[in-house]
């Protein structure tokens, strides 16, 4: 039997969207995080006077790397191996995790520490852990906390950012082992998880990271975090395992340089990341001894070959578009029902399972197009152009689409433009009467307007459209 | 100079006082405006909905109607949007036409209100209009512009997204409206009907709230031009 990927949303996006709209909590703590980070990300990239440039030449790298994934592959895998790691090739979820709780059993363990990774969220990595009896163990501190509040993270870098503090300090309250404190200061709930993730570096033999970039000309890894546990994870134990998405391929290990300048100022909005760790393959005596690297397709290649749903696969999970954008800002992550929340999530969830995955089809709907996602892409994804395309692919229901093909039967032509025009006035002219108090506007119509009508009023035909102004003013 | 108006479907039926506030500017600025007949539809609508085959009919049928044609106005930033990335014609948005082609940013207006201004998402982040349309309201004569708070966020409309997502769409709505009431002003200008009809529903129904104004009528009203709807 197989699971769902954490990546298909269960309900059609306006329906999860509900509740999460309902709640003022969740609402306000959302709207202060977004704010913050976007304030902080606009100041620093105006700090960089050639910033457009790298953005142009990192979107231009990565379209080279899809355009030569499998040469790059091969590259990496022949340095990597040479440099002592063991490379394995997943085609999917199910193979992914069945590699890695081989190699976690193999070890002889019943627990891992983790790395902040995308990856292993989207393939579902700790529970199919579980199923095998092995625990793994979140070392990010926002991860930690959505793990120990037996959540799903709701945004990809700060994945507990609807929680505010004292909702945190709640959980590590329930769930933590030997939490004590009964303040909810940043300082004391880090504090607090420091005890208890210190505890779990030194007793870890195991662990499980993702990678930001892998550099196919050298076979390294890199990997970019702010708080130094994912370096403890990265260094202490004996054994590593790397699950990383086959397009975070770089070719070169220069090209390195434009991407550790767009993402951080991106993501967090510093200006350089306090925790880059690059490691080449094993060396003895330092570091861990056995290095297992699992290349995840999980249908990226399929992404790779749509000539517009493959830039989606330039991304480098930076968050910008989320924080800027109006619907994630008041609906949340966890409306998308997948660990790829907001604008990137849903390119890249449908296109990664297939539109017909669960309501992964309703996520493309989920965006005005108002472009502000696009504006603050460090690669440059056209994320308006890519939710229209795959718009393209949905199946609207048969009402919509007669509706629409009706309409635009109706303005192929002038004539029958004209007679809509003049029928739709007639039709409003008994309607204007009615609603001349409200100034000639529709407080309350029938279905499917009553969608429109339930939060703004409806405009009426004009009682002389344009056309009738300009012959009678214009005209012969 | 000859000028050929692209009206837009939306204001052809529902909001004619956009098109004519366009013609009575550019006329009294002695320019000729021609209205080819046969126009409909951009099919904006119906490509952001991913209809694609339709809106390509209807982007065709633009391009026939108006060409040949060296400038085409429409007082629709997201309709010229459209236009400017699915065909070749020259197609200009109304302030663009007029500070960048004509040089006028005096158009000689004058309307005594207070006037709050939301760029909408498609000239400030497709057209880049940046401050074209403010350069032309601060040229209007007794005309007091307030800055409008977070007025770079979208409004929530989004086409079909209104009625596709009919819940997220009225909370956006709710936060425009209400940075909107917090400006004082009495009319809320925009360079796009489409948002205009979407916040115009909203704040009809906040006592207080600023009215919804095309910026085209502004640019048209003079002391002697009567009251506006």
């Amino acid at each position: 039997m197989s699971r769902q990927l954490p990546i298909v949303a269960r309900t059609p996006f306006p329906r999860a969207a509900g509740p999460q709209l309902a709640d003022a909590q969740l609402r306000g703590n959302l709207r202060r995080a977004t704010r913050t980070i976007r304030d902080k990300r606009a100041a620093v990239v105006a700090e960089v006077p050639d910033w457009e440039l790298l953005r142009d030449r990192a979107a231009a790298v990565k379209d080279d790397v899809l355009d030569r994934l499998p040469q790059l592959l091969a590259q990496f895998e022949a340095a990597a191996t040479a440099a002592g790691a063991v490379v394995h090739h997943a085609a999917d979820a199910a193979r992914a995790n069945a590699v890695v709780a081989d190699l976690v059993r193999a070890q002889g363990v019943d627990q891992v520490v983790k790395v902040k990774s995308m990856a292993t969220q989207e393939i579902g990595l700790n529970e199919a852990l579980a199923a095998v009896g092995v625990t793994a163990i979140e070392t990010d501190l926002a991860e930690l906390i959505v793990q120990l509040a037996e959540d799903t993270p709701s945004h990809i870098l700060v994945p507990a950012i609807h929680y505010n503090r004292s909702q945190i300090r709640e959980i590590f309250a329930r769930r933590m082992p030997g939490f004590a404190a009964d303040s909810d200061e940043p300082a004391v709930l880090a504090a607090a998880a420091r005890v208890y993730l210190r505890r779990t570096f030194l007793a870890a033999r195991v662990a499980v990271c993702g990678a930001n970039f892998a550099v196919a000309e050298t076979g390294s890894l890199v990997i970019v975090e702010s708080e130094g546990n994912g370096r403890m994870c990265l260094t202490l134990p004996d054994t590593l395992i790397a699950v990383v998405g086959v397009e975070k391929l770089l070719p070169r290990f220069a090209d390195l340089g434009d991407f550790l300048r767009l993402l951080p100022r991106s993501s967090t909005g510093e200006r350089m990341n306090p925790y880059t760790s690059i490691f080449t393959g094993v060396t003895p005596g330092d570091g861990p001894q056995r290095l297992h690297i699992v290349l995840l397709d999980n249908g990226r290649t399929t992404v790779a070959a749509d000539p517009v749903g493959r830039a989606a696969l330039r991304c480098i999970r930076c968050s910008a578009c989320l924080n800027v954008c109006p619907v994630y800002e008041r609906v949340g992550g966890h409306a998308y029902g997948s660990v790829y929340p907001g604008p990137i999530g849903a390119i890249l969830s449908p296109q990664l399972t297939g539109q017909d995955a669960g309501a992964n089809r309703t996520l493309p709907y989920a965006s005005t197009l108002c472009g502000a996602c696009y504006d603050v892409c460090p690669v440059k994804i056209n994320i308006p152009e890519i939710l229209v395309h795959l718009r393209q692919a949905g199946k609207p229901p048969a009402a919509e689409r007669a509706a629409m093909g009706l309409l635009a039967w109706t303005m192929r032509d002038r004539r029958r433009w004209r007679a809509a025009l003049r029928a739709a006035r007639a039709g409003g002219r008994p309607l204007r009467a009615l609603t001349r108090r409200g100034g000639g506007r529709l407080r309350r119509a029938p279905w499917p307007l009553s969608a429109w009508t339930a939060h703004r009023d409806a405009p009426l035909p004009a009682a002389e459209s344009f056309r009738d102004w300009w012959s009678r003013t214009h005209g012969r | 100079m000859r000028i050929a108006l692209f009206v837009t479907c939306l204001n052809d039926a529902l909001f004619p006082q956009a098109g004519i506030a366009t013609v009575t500017v550019l006329e009294r600025l002695g320019h000729t405006v021609e209205f080819p007949a046969a126009q409909t539809c951009c099919g904006q609508m119906h490509a952001n909905t991913g209809y694609a085959a339709p809106a390509r009919e209807l982007e065709r049928g633009v391009e026939a109607v108006f060409a040949g044609h060296d400038a085409i106005v429409s007082p629709s930033g997201s309709c010229v949007a459209h236009l400017r990335t699915h065909t070749g014609l020259p197609v200009y948005e109304l302030s663009e036409l007029l500070v960048d082609v004509l040089g006028s940013i005096d158009v000689g207006a004058s309307f005594p209100h207070r006037v709050t201004y939301h760029p909408t998402c498609h000239g400030l982040r497709v057209l880049r209009l940046r401050d074209r349309p403010l350069r032309l309201l601060a040229a209007v004569r007794r005309l007091e512009l307030v800055d409008l708070p977070e007025s770079e966020q979208c409004c929530g409309f989004g086409g079909t997204f209104a009625l596709k997502n009919a819940k997220v769409s009225g909370a956006m709505l709710a936060d425009k409206c209400a940075n909107a009431v917090a400006t004082g002003a009495d009319y809320l200008a925009a360079a796009d009907s489409s948002c205009l009809m979407h916040i115009g529903g909203g704040l009809a129904r906040r006592p207080g709230a600023p009215r919804p104004i095309h910026y085209a009528e502004i640019l048209a009203a003079t002391p002697g031009s009567g009251p506006v709807p």
